[in-house]
């Protein structure tokens, strides 16, 4: 398969072009037949399948207790429950939407499942570690599980102390939920970078890596580097209950700030996991639908490093009010300003790749837009969070809320939807109805600002976040976003049709619907169950579009696939050294 | 593992999805080193809760720190440390072929980490026995400090978390040495011993930070 020059170490390979099969008969998801063949898959893509279905699981609740979050807020006093079982309702919200659903939407849904496609590998780098960190994730889930029906949670998803380490309800079950879930975290990071550096496939330089892995790399080292911090808090916070260690309960002459230091080391890092995937996802859909290669390839990939990096320095500015120096203040609200430079760097570069490109307006393109849009309101909105004396005023009221939504849903979810209808034909072979998901999408984007943009005005005019009541003058606010909300519960069950539609009677998606030049839609759709038939050789970049089709179909001529190093080479020798 | 394909190479262990042993090593290899990498994040927590109690009361921390042995954390540093060198040679067995003393050093190791294990209990039996307890539990007046409590909090979570990783390594270890007797490893393949032996050199790492921050103190 390759022979050594005499001189040099030089590689080299013979290579054919490999036309993507149509509608294969056989592909990853029939190969192997039963329930216990999905349970016990190491199958990257089953498993993005099997994650992919338990955060829609996971999202549907917590959409659901949103909404009921929603309707209580109608009416300034007691509208249909309790304050006690709304205090309950919004920590469930938070902690299921933020645990369950945007940790895991990036890295292990999508991630999971494009990953090793993109790298031209047959899998990941540890498949049954794949899988072990799966079913990780599902006896997390259970234990979130029991610890709502034994008692419920009432701290709000931070689990500040002293109060969670007194209150009532089971806060260890759910503690050590997430405990066990950042394990899951962790091993899919774990899987991740050492798959991007050791399983390219032939070709694949570190300049010629899609964004996407830029992203999924920028993460993992995340995931690795805070989840752990995370893992030893929960665990501290939960031998607090147990034993009563004293580290964080002032009671007994502990420091309860020092439990907010050690949650936010992780847990503003954790906002990076679950945005950085999406920067990611944007980048391969705008480049697609741009027909046109990319702007400022190393400034996108360096910045979601740099993302990263400062990401990890800037936990503080969750402290402004917390009794922090006022030193640390000016720090960390300094380097808070610096995360919106590298940031700002990606929103740039996507604006110049769209610049004169032919424009495509599809489904994931939209979606893409619409996250350019409301992501830089909720970026800007963070900006002025950072900003001190701004921070004072504004702390804890509904304007924090609606600028973490603006990033969070705004932000990621419409870039994890922009993914999801991007490789949806890839997942499935079948196309979806662009009509509807259009009008899903309008619904989704008129709903999704009338709910929060009333928010940052209640929120600078003083209402605090977390509240049950309210006085009256807030009342026309919040009814809107509510309205507002139950729209944005219209447009996902209309989504939630149209995709069931798709998968029961969608048309047939051809391998490469969307034109597009990166390596997962070089094969078949759906793949076959080792991805390749070939071992696939790249030599362009994933956004050279001005190149033809062609140069992006080639694979290792061998049948072989680069397998048994042993056997006899059978590169043609060219005509110079026959000579 | 860099020397490739004698005509005769044992590529049973080679997954179908690697191109080559040496891919299929050195992807093991990396995930173990970033594993440790997470478990050192995982402890530094600790060390923070350390090092800001100790910048707070370190008046406390000289005190309480004559309550543990030295000569007994001594001793277990030694072993600890003896035991990092049989597994490096139970590495080098692997990489000669030599099965019989691959199992041998394992064997050694796994006795070691049992001795560690021994004198950890003898050391906590001690101190219950005193009524110093974790956490709230704690009753013991020996020690002139409101927050001795704290201390010892702290000191057994490091070591209650260090010593279930060391429980952990002995599970691994005689995993490894059922492995060595089905004639699974060969100097073609002998990742797992690699990677265990990686991941107990950083069990003896972190003990070698816990004793002087904890014993040698006072």
């Amino acid at each position: 398969m390759a022979t050594n020059d005499s001189t040099t170490n030089v590689k080299r390979l013979q290579v054919r072009r490999y036309k993507p099969e149509e509608n294969p008969e056989t592909h990853y998801l029939n190969q192997e037949k039963g329930l216990w063949a999905w349970l016990t898959t190491v199958d990257h893509k089953k498993i993005g399948l099997m994650y992919l279905g338990s955060i829609a699981f996971f999202f549907f609740i917590g959409g659901v207790l949103a909404l009921l979050l929603r309707t209580e807020l109608l009416t300034p006093a007691r509208s249909f429950m309790d304050a006690d079982v709304y205090n309950q309702v919004f920590t469930l919200h938070g902690a299921i939407m933020i645990f369950f659903f945007l940790i895991p939407a990036g890295p292990a849904v999508l991630g999971n499942f494009i990953l090793p496609l993109q790298l031209g590998a047959k899998d990941v780098a540890f498949p049954r570690l794949n899988l072990a960190s799966f079913y990780i994730y599902v006896i997390g889930a259970l234990f979130t599980l029991f610890a709502i029906v034994t008692g419920g949670v009432d701290t709000g998803w931070t689990f500040y102390t002293p109060y969670s380490a007194t209150t009532g309800g089971n806060v260890m079950a759910m503690t050590l939920g997430i405990f066990i879930l950042g394990f899951s975290s962790i091993l899919t990071g774990l899987n991740f970078i050492v798959t991007i550096h050791k399983m390219r496939a032939p070709g694949i330089t570190w300049n010629k890596l899609p964004l996407n892995m830029w992203g999924l790399y920028a993460t993992s080292i995340i995931q690795i580097l805070a989840t752990p911090v995370l893992a030893i808090t929960l665990l501290l916070l939960t031998m607090e209950r147990a034993l009563g260690i004293g580290i964080f309960d002032p009671a007994l002459g502990g420091d309860p700030v020092l439990y907010q230091h050690f949650f936010w080391f992780y847990s503003h890092p954790a906002v990076y996991i679950m945005i950085v995937p999406g920067f990611g996802i944007i980048s391969e859909v705008i480049s697609t639908f741009s027909r046109k290669i990319i702007f400022g390839y190393w400034a996108i990939a360096l910045s979601s490093l740099a993302i990263a990096f400062i990401g990890f320095l800037v936990w503080g500015h969750h402290m402004f009010t917390a009794g922090q120096s006022s030193l640390a203040n000016m720090v960390f609200s300094f380097l808070t300003f610096l995360v919106g430079i590298p940031t700002g760097i990606k929103i740039f570069n996507w604006l110049a790749t769209m610049y004169r490109g032919s424009i495509d307006m599809k489904t994931p393109m939209v979606y893409a837009m619409v996250f350019l849009f409301l992501f830089t309101i909720g970026g800007f909105t963070g900006i002025m969070l950072g900003a001190l004396s701004v921070d004072i005023h504004l702390h804890d009221t509904y304007y924090v809320v609606a600028h973490f939504h603006y990033v969070m849903m705004g932000g990621m979810v419409m870039a994890f939807l922009a993914g999801l209808h991007y490789w949806w034909p890839k997942m499935f072979g079948k196309m979806y109805s662009e009509f509807w998901a259009k009008v899903s999408l309008a619904l989704l984007f008129v709903g999704f600002n009338m709910t929060f943009l009333p928010q940052f005005v209640m929120g600078s005019q003083g209402m605090p976040r977390r509240y049950f009541n309210y006085i009256d003058q807030f009342q026309s606010f919040h009814q809107f976003s509510t309205i507002g909300a139950y729209i944005m519960g219209v447009a996902f069950l209309l989504m939630a049709g149209y995709m069931l539609h798709s998968l029961l009677r969608g048309k047939p998606a051809s391998s490469n619907p969307w034109g597009s030049r990166a390596l997962e839609w070089q094969t078949a759709s759906p793949p076959d169950l080792h991805n390749f038939h070939h071992t696939p050789v790249v030599i362009n970049g994933p956004y050279d579009y001005h190149k033809p089709m062609s140069e992006f179909q080639l694979g290792i001529a061998t049948s072989h696939n680069g397998h048994h190093a042993g056997e006899a080479v059978d590169v043609s020798k060219t005509e110079k050294e026959q000579a | 593992m860099s020397q490739t394909s004698s005509t005769e190479e044992k590529l049973d262990h080679l997954k179908h999805y690697f191109v080559d042993s040496d891919q299929q090593f050195e992807a093991s290899k990396m995930g173990m080193w970033v594993f440790l990498v997470t478990e050192i994040l995982f402890f530094g927590g600790l060390f923070v809760a350390y090092i800001v109690y100790r910048s707070w009361y370190p008046e406390l921390y000289l005190l309480a720190s004559e309550e543990l042995d030295t000569f007994w954390g001594a001793v277990n540093t030694a072993v600890l440390i003896g035991s990092s060198l049989t597994v490096a040679m139970a590495i080098r067995s692997a990489q000669l072929n030599q099965i019989k003393g691959l199992i041998i050093n394992l064997w050694i190791t796994i006795g070691l980490a049992c001795t560690f294990m021994v004198i950890k209990y003898f050391e906590y039996s001690e101190k219950f026995a005193k009524g110093i307890l974790p956490g709230s539990a704690y009753s013991y007046d020996g020690v002139e400090h409101e927050k001795a409590n704290i201390f010892f909090s702290i000191y057994y979570m490091m070591t209650g978390l260090h010593g279930i990783h060391v429980l952990i390594g002995i599970g691994l270890m005689i995993w490894l040495v059922f492995k060595a007797k089905k004639k699974v490893f060969h100097s073609g393949y002998y990742t797992p011993v690699e990677i265990t032996g990686l991941y107990w050199h950083l069990v003896d790492v972190i003990w070698i930070f816990l004793f002087p921050l904890l014993y040698l103190i006072d």
